[in-house]
């Protein structure tokens, strides 16, 4: 019988960029973008998958980038939270996150924010529920969630100034 | 928005030894957001070195056992591991860490690994140090350990008893602590009162706020300086040098701290000065720079837990008319398995001795027990969070018992408004508040006028309906001279804070503060003070992110914990803007020919005469003179730097240690809180249906930063009210060792909070402001005395448990009896 792999080389693009790496079979993906591509913005929180401080976006759907392994993403196109803004231009989730004071510490942000467009993106005019829904698998410790659901609100309704 | 772009709502003038607000008062959005949004801030586990080693602890699987042998071979065989360190040579190149308490407590031996012994579970016992995260745990896994179980102590309240295993030889009993506090004149209050209401046993549970950044440091090592440079997300570095520096037996300037961006940290980073003397070490020995970072079962396992409490035996005298006159009890406090903060704890809740009351006569007596647990350490509202929940209980209970409405007790009992600066019976000085009328707003934010109503209502649905009030205060700025009232032999009193503002070359406004932030936004708030000094917008100010003791505005008490930076941080950053502002106008006075610095004001980012405004000196050409071109200067302008220290002392006194009598924080902010539950008579299950918070923590610097402070301790104590509670079985072993089994509130799980505030300036502060956000102790009290009103209508069962998950809730509701048992009202 072979020996298992335990490496293989995969190739994803990240916020439009494309990287080709060996990457360790058991490595988890957020682990290869903050160690192995220096995407330092997505956050690890726990070890149990409950957290949601490493959500990132992956061929579309929102996904905790500690639950899958870096090689279960060949050929993925992923969007972290160093993609959100354009040409120097926040994101409108990033300038209502500020807006509405919806950070304090910050470390839950990226997730936060990624989870927020995950649900922009697919329903652009949520109800105060399917908001919390949408960011139920994301634990903030700062802000008992109260301006953060007021800022993903204001995002969609375009009122991001404050 | 992308930065602080908040226009002045007043001109940005300073008169003559003159601040004029334009921005303090401000809700300016923060500075700090600009990177934190874009996945740009710096956190520990994002630095990184070249050839750094990843650390994995090895931990003890056993509450308590002797250790018989230490075997690292297997694990130095995997290919990539580059070193460990064990016990046996921490004991030898460190000395134990310095203990507060005094004989015998203070004869506990604590050292960065265990030594000989584990005393709970996940203890450190062998470091591992391998190329990867990976390997480095694997390696953990090849670490042979051989232990001899003992038997552990895991109840606090037999902990102390006669034939326990002792978790301390050198202390000889499981007694860390033991004091008396005697107030007022009990006996005389008894002997006064017309009713004694007596409750036998109330319990505070064991929880902390669990940071999502969990602890890590990346420790380097300078062999040619013999310097550490620890980038860490320690919270209190002026604790941790003091702690660290005796240990490794060198000088507090061998070891630089170093932090930028900090993941949350609610007193949970204080302690974290154990693994960091590991990691010393590890980086020394293997002479690579070396990173851990906690994962979170280790966090909740063995990190640093809020402190559990009973209260035993207490004795209440209450006149006919509701009016209390005072308080007995004995308390227990359990400090887990090591002292690293402790036995701080036995006289930090004694900065609130009386909570919010006007109860005049208290006698405790305090003891703190260690057990086979992870060990405590600040958690927010440390202390003063378990007494005044103890307080708020026992006013809903005398209510309960002597049928006296809630809200009527609260208001006669209440210390007034009128009656501030008020000096409690152990001699604190609150100085500032109107609970009272606190209580009105809060009421009126959940609709108290329409109470009755809304429970007709519930009650035809089939649900029982109860409202509860929370009254807490969160002390800020300590005096540790209170220290001294654990230890009458330690030197530690006062407090201290630092800042430095200069104005550089090309007219930049540097700020560089002591603290360490973990999402106060002190950026924010410190520009928000210096632009109003200055004359010119946040913009304009450049507050350096994080903290760099070697920064020189590093000071004994630096840091950011206990609800102080409003009152030290800004207290530093004003002094220090104040010197900037007088040398400013002393180049401007010179070089514009004014006679003096009278003569000339600040507008801005220009120096101004102010008998012709047009005669105006810009701040750059200041920073140029002084910095680059100072052979201009006459010889008596030669002193002046623009680059202004200061340091804030705020006005504390040595307490008495006889009597545990003085003023232990200068500022007490205020939190009442109101509470509406819905709770399901057949399954105990409930919700919160409504729910009013308001604050006064006087002046507010950022309205909307003070705000979100309090949704985020009122989230914290939500949570800890309803779920949080780290459940130990008889061995030892933690029950909810992550967030899979310890649940913190997510969105769904929030009721809508509304908040309200007023504000009572302290006479005491620089700014009027007092120190906040520790103030979610309320929801703690808030939660249980609704649940003790909804609980009325069937049985009248008394909340006696700071936790209450709805399996509790149906225990009371089967069995009202059992926890009634606990209450006794003696007619005198």
């Amino acid at each position: 019988m072979a020996e298992p792999v335990s490496s293989a080389t995969i190739g994803v693009d990240v916020n439009g960029d494309r990287y080709e790496r060996e990457v360790a079979a058991r490595k988890l993906l957020v682990h290869f973008l903050r160690d192995d591509l220096d995407l330092t913005g997505t956050h690890v929180g726990c070890d149990t998958g409950n957290c949601g401080a490493c959500t990132v976006i992956v061929d579309g759907v929102a996904v905790k980038s500690c639950m899958i392994l870096a090689i279960q993403a060949d050929g993925a196109s992923i969007e972290t939270v160093e993609g959100l803004a354009s040409d120097g231009e926040l994101h409108p989730l990033q300038q209502a996150f500020s807006s509405r004071h919806a950070l304090q510490c910050g470390y839950c942000t990226p997730g936060m924010l990624m989870s927020a467009k995950n649900l922009l993106d697919h329903n652009p005019e949520p109800t105060e529920t399917e908001i919390r829904r949408a960011i139920q698998g994301n634990i903030c410790r700062c802000t008992g969630y109260v301006n953060i659901v007021e800022a993903i609100d204001a995002a969609a309704k375009g009122e991001v100034s404050g | 928005m992308s930065e602080t772009t908040t226009a002045p709502e007043r001109p940005v003038t300073v008169e003559a030894d003159e601040t004029k607000p334009g921005f303090i008062g401000v809700s300016v959005p923060r500075k700090e957001d600009k990177r934190l949004v874009q996945g740009e801030g710096v956190f520990v586990d994002d630095v990184k070195r070249h050839a750094m080693a990843y650390v994995h602890f090895a931990r003890s699987p056993y509450a308590h056992a002797a250790i018989t042998s230490i075997d690292v071979s297997k694990a130095m065989e995997l290919e990539g591991v580059y070193g460990t360190l064990i016990g046996e040579e921490v004991a030898a190149q460190t000395d134990a860490f310095f203990q507060i308490a005094p004989p015998p407590g203070g004869h506990v031996r604590d050292y960065a690994l265990a030594v000989g012994r584990v005393r709970h579970v996940g203890e450190p016992v062998v470091a591992v140090a391998a190329a990867t995260r990976e390997l480095a745990r694997d390696a953990a896994d090849l670490v042979e350990v051989e232990y001899e179980p003992l038997t552990p102590v895991v109840d606090m309240e037999r902990a102390a008893d006669p034939g326990m295993p002792v978790l301390h030889d050198e202390v000889g009993s499981n007694v860390i602590w033991n004091g008396q506090f005697d107030y007022g004149d009990f006996d005389a209050a008894l002997a006064e009162a017309d009713k004694v209401v007596k409750i036998d046993r109330l319990h505070f549970h064991r929880f902390s706020s669990t940071p999502l950044e969990t602890s890590g440091a990346l420790v380097e090592y300078n062999r040619g300086t013999g310097q550490w440079t620890i980038q860490s997300n320690n919270q209190f570095p002026g604790f941790a040098v003091i702690m660290m520096a005796p240990a490794l037996r060198v000088g507090i300037d061998k070891l630089r701290f170093v932090s930028q961006d900090i993941g949350g940290g609610f007193g949970n980073k204080i302690c974290t000065h154990v693994q960091l003397v590991a990691l010393c070490l590890l980086a020394r020995k293997l002479r690579r720079p070396v990173n851990w970072t906690e994962w979170r079962t280790d966090q909740h396992t063995a990190n640093s837990h809020g402190n559990e409490r009973v209260f035993l035996d207490v004795e209440v005298p209450v006149k006919a008319d509701g009016t209390m006159l005072g308080f007995r009890a004995r308390m227990i406090d359990d400090c887990g398995a090591y002292t690293r903060y402790e036995p701080l704890g036995c006289i930090i809740w004694a900065q609130v001795t009386p909570g919010a009351y006007r109860w005049r006569n208290v006698r405790v007596d305090f003891t703190q027990v260690c057990t086979n647990k992870s060990p405590c350490g600040p958690n927010r509202g440390y202390s003063r969070m378990q007494h005044l929940w103890f307080t708020e209980r026992v006013i809903d209970i005398v209510a309960h018992e002597l049928d006296l409405d809630p809200v009527e007790i609260r208001k006669r009992n209440y210390i007034r408004a009128d009656e501030m600066p008020y000096e409690t019976p152990n001699g604190c000085i609150y100085d500032s508040g109107d609970y009272a009328r606190c209580l009105d707003e809060a009421l009126k934010l959940v609709d108290y006028a329409n109470i009755e109503e809304r429970r007709r209502d519930a009650e035809a649905r089939g649900k029982l309906f109860g409202v509860g009030i929370g009254s807490t205060l969160d002390s800020g700025t300590n005096n540790f001279g209170q220290s001294t009232l654990v230890n009458p032999e330690l030197q530690f009193s006062g407090n201290n804070e630092v800042a430095t503002v200069k104005l550089d070359i090309f007219g930049e406004i540097v700020v560089t503060i002591g603290t360490t932030p973990q999402g106060q936004g002190h950026e924010t708030t410190a520009a928000q003070v210096v632009a109003d000094m200055l004359g010119v917008t946040p913009d304009d100010v450049n507050v350096r992110a994080g903290h760099d003791s070697y920064w020189n505005s590093h000071a004994g008490f630096s840091g950011t914990y206990a609800s102080q930076f409003a009152v030290t941080g800004l207290g530093a950053v004003k002094g220090a803007t104040e010197m900037l502002v007088d040398q400013i106008k002393r180049i401007g006075a010179a070089v514009l020919g004014a006679d003096s610095t009278d003569d000339v004001f600040l507008e801005g980012g220009f120096v101004k005469r102010k008998d012709n405004p047009e005669a105006a000196l810009p701040f750059m050409a200041c920073g140029a003179i002084v910095n680059a071109n100072n052979a201009v200067l006459p010889m008596e302008a030669r002193d002046i730097t623009l680059n202004c220290r200061y340091v804030y002392v705020p006005p504390h006194q040595l307490p008495d240690k006889e009597r545990k009598y003085g003023n232990l924080t200068l500022t007490y902010a205020t939190q009442i809180h109101a509470c509406v539950v819905e709770v399901d008579p057949e399954t105990g299950e409930y919700e919160i249906i409504d729910y009013g918070a308001v604050d006064d923590c006087g002046v507010r610097i950022n309205p909307q930063i003070v705000e979100g402070q309090v949704h985020g301790a009122t989230a914290q104590a939500l949570g800890a009210a309803t779920h949080e509670v780290f459940t130990y079985d008889e061995e030892g072993n933690l029950l909810t060792p992550n967030f899979y089994d310890y649940h913190v509130p997510h969105a769904l799980d929030m009721p809508p909070l509304k908040t309200g505030y007023i504000e009572s300036p302290s006479p005491f502060t620089p700014l009027g402001a007092k120190g906040m956000g520790e103030g979610g102790g309320a929801g703690l009290s808030a939660v249980c005395s609704a649940l003790q009103d909804a609980l009325k209508a069937r049985g009248g069962a008394i909340v006696w448990d700071s936790c209450n998950p709805p399996h509790r809730v149906w225990e009371m509701l089967q069995n009202p009896e059992q926890s009634r048992a606990n209450v006794r009202v003696e007619n005198m």
